[in-house]
């Protein structure tokens, strides 16, 4: 086991599943742990993260050892292993963002939110990270909100606040 | 106004939709390449383009084609590189949000001329909107007989799929593209075999750019010469440029091969000149690994002549007084900028992205980084920009893959053009924190050289 602070097992429904079986189709049928990126983001979008049950779940789907998906799933960033805040507010924190201003967005997050990179709001709702390069360089700084990676452009401290607002009202 | 072969219909509503892509001409060139022309007559006009290869390392795209090995009773893989993450560039980003079917089209084409079955698009999993984008279109190019069995009574069988990927700028290199097509982590494979010869599972494969893949398509439709006639000298045709940083009106631009960067920056055409009124400081030229310049190179090169947008010209006088046009991502910086923190920031990102696989990388990556955030902070000593610029040196050349030099590159040009301004940092560490350097004299025009008279 990856963490041991594992909780309950997570259990894939049958849609799930039969997303899953969509995405195995695309390759070769000796191929099939092509599908562990997109099957982990399947995973994600369904949990909000990657739990240890998941992953072992997905190897054993796939027919490969949980090492496999471990390592898959530590290497790339956009895997959380642990769980976030409904919305993760994840803003670019590379070079061109920041001669626009991407830092202060930072810094006014967590002034806004009470916490610091990396953690969860009290109330479940929110968390955010800085992240490297998203390839929007010329509508900087930006931020995208996973599980669904809508996209905010020219971002200034007041459409920040305006942005937490109506996800708190949506909520 | 320039020509625009890629960019032309992107302001018509409904371009993203089938219908109003086909009004505009769309698909025009599967019909030409399926039903008049053979995979080999395909390749022979994209090598006659000159096409190069749009995703930074300009390799001839219809030579990097006919290296394709071709043994008999195995398959053949295209996989379109759309793994853009390379600082600065969002060009791919642009194309596949507004115009996705000439994406398609153009893998239709290109899967035809090498003999695949079945292609993927590899997009960076951040782009799920487009992603999801791209879905759609590819399901409304299936159901209307572009993809599928049997394409236009031809024959021909096409099935095309967008894989996500994980987050990893290392993807963005070809066999490390591949690795993570095939489920694994993106450690970037030893070289030879190329994957023209062991690609996706260990069959020949090509690799190409989101944008490489897209001119394959006016390529077709008006033929390799034409094509071949827009741009200058070796660098052919149209280039998308993705500008951003301190200029008035920062986005995607699409030139012709040639333009004057003086023009490309200034011009209302492009990008309107510097925001607020300020002055052009420095610019980097071809995404965050090609080497940074002051302003007065990136408009002249050494001899006082113009500096154009091409290859070539971006090129010339090599490292020493030029740089590259890389994947075209075009980043200005104003007079308030602070070189050592941008290059600060651009090492913490190398690091962040190293695989790990290679000592020099992943350990230089992180020690440079170190070594810039203290003169950055205010606690560097000058031995510090000589540290800096032999850890640089030993990370060239000496990795599997070009992310080492990519790391060393930006470093090494901005010690090689802006050293008084890290050494400033370090003789005012308490004025370095609260202020900038300044413009200095990297704006100074540069005088034409005098021409030698004739004895």
């Amino acid at each position: 086991m990856l963490k041991v602070e594992e909780q309950t097992p997570v259990v894939f429904s049958s849609e799930l599943l039969a997303k899953f079986d969509d995405i195995k189709s695309r390759y070769p049928a000796d191929k099939s742990k092509s599908a562990l990126l997109p099957l982990l983001h399947l995973v994600q979008a369904e949990f909000l993260w990657v739990p240890t049950s998941a992953m072992d779940q997905v190897a054993e789907y796939l027919n490969i050892q949980p090492i496999e998906v471990y390592e898959v799933a530590t290497f790339y960033t956009m895997y959380f292993l642990k769980p976030q805040g409904k919305y993760a507010l994840e803003v670019c924190r590379t070079g061109p963002c920041c001669l626009v201003g991407a830092e202060k967005i930072l810094s006014h997050l967590e002034n806004k939110l009470g916490v610091k990179e990396g953690e969860v709001t009290a109330d479940g709702l929110f968390s955010f990270r800085g992240v490297e390069c998203l390839a929007a360089c010329g509508y900087g700084p930006v931020l995208q909100i996973s599980p669904e990676y809508t996209f905010y452009e020219n971002l200034t401290t007041e459409s920040v606040d305006k942005l937490i607002e109506d996800l708190k009202n949506k909520s | 106004m320039s020509r625009k072969l890629l960019l032309e219909h992107i302001n018509v509503p409904g371009i993203n939709t089938l219908e109003v892509y086909r009004q505009k001409g769309g698909y025009r060139a599967v019909e030409k390449a399926l039903k008049t022309l053979t995979p080999e007559e395909i390749v022979e006009e994209v090598k006659k383009s000159g096409l190069r290869g749009r995703g930074g390392a300009g390799f001839p795209t219809g030579m990097k084609w006919s290296f394709l090995a071709k043994p008999e009773g195995v398959a053949r893989y295209l996989v379109c590189n759309a793994d853009e993450s390379e600082p600065g560039t969002f060009k791919d980003r642009y194309l596949m949000t507004y115009i996705p079917h000439a994406l398609i089209e153009g893998m239709i084409v290109s899967s035809f001329a090498l003999g695949a079955k079945v292609s993927y698009i590899y997009v960076r999993g951040e782009m799920m909107p487009q992603i999801r984008i791209l879905e759609k279109a590819i399901a409304e190019a299936k159901a209307a007989g572009w993809l599928g069995k049997n394409i236009l009574g031809t024959g021909y069988d096409l099935e095309l799929y967008v894989q996500p990927g994980g987050g990893a700028y290392i993807c963005g290199e070809e066999t490390a593209l591949l690795e993570s097509l095939e489920g694994k982590r993106g450690n970037p494979r030893i070289k030879p075999p190329f994957p023209a010869i062991a690609g996706l599972y260990g069959c020949p494969t090509v690799v190409n750019n989101v944008e490489s893949i897209a001119a394959v398509v006016p390529i077709i439709n008006d033929g390799g010469d034409e094509y071949a006639k827009i741009g200058i000298g070796r660098s052919t045709g149209t280039k998308l440029i993705s500008a951003s940083g301190n200029l008035v009106k920062p986005g995607v631009y699409e030139i012709e091969l040639g333009l004057p960067v003086e023009e490309f920056i200034y011009s209302d055409e492009y990008c309107g000149g510097i925001a607020n009124g300020k002055r052009l400081k420095a610019t980097v030229a071809g995404g965050s690994s090609v080497p940074v310049l002051p302003a007065n190179l990136t408009l002249k090169l050494a001899n006082g002549e113009p500096r154009l947008m091409s290859y070539e010209s971006l090129s010339e006088g090599g490292f020493a007084t030029g740089t590259m046009l890389g994947s075209g991502g075009f980043i200005a910086f104003d007079e308030d900028q602070c070189i050592v923190r941008n290059t600060w920031n651009f090492s913490r990102f190398y690091h962040h992205e190293s695989c790990g696989q290679c000592s020099p990388c992943r350990e230089g990556t992180g020690w440079m980084e170190k070594v810039l955030h203290k003169i950055e902070h205010g606690h560097g000593t000058m031995e510090d920009v000589d540290l800096l610029w032999d850890i640089q040196r030993k990370i060239e050349g000496n990795t599997i893959c070009p992310l080492g030099d990519a790391a060393a590159w930006p470093v090494a040009s901005a010690i090689r053009h802006f050293r008084d301004e890290f050494e400033w940092h370090i003789k005012e560490p308490v004025k370095s924190q609260s202020q900038n350097y300044g413009i200095a004299n990297y704006a100074t025009p540069i005088e034409k050289a005098p021409v030698a008279e004739e004895k």
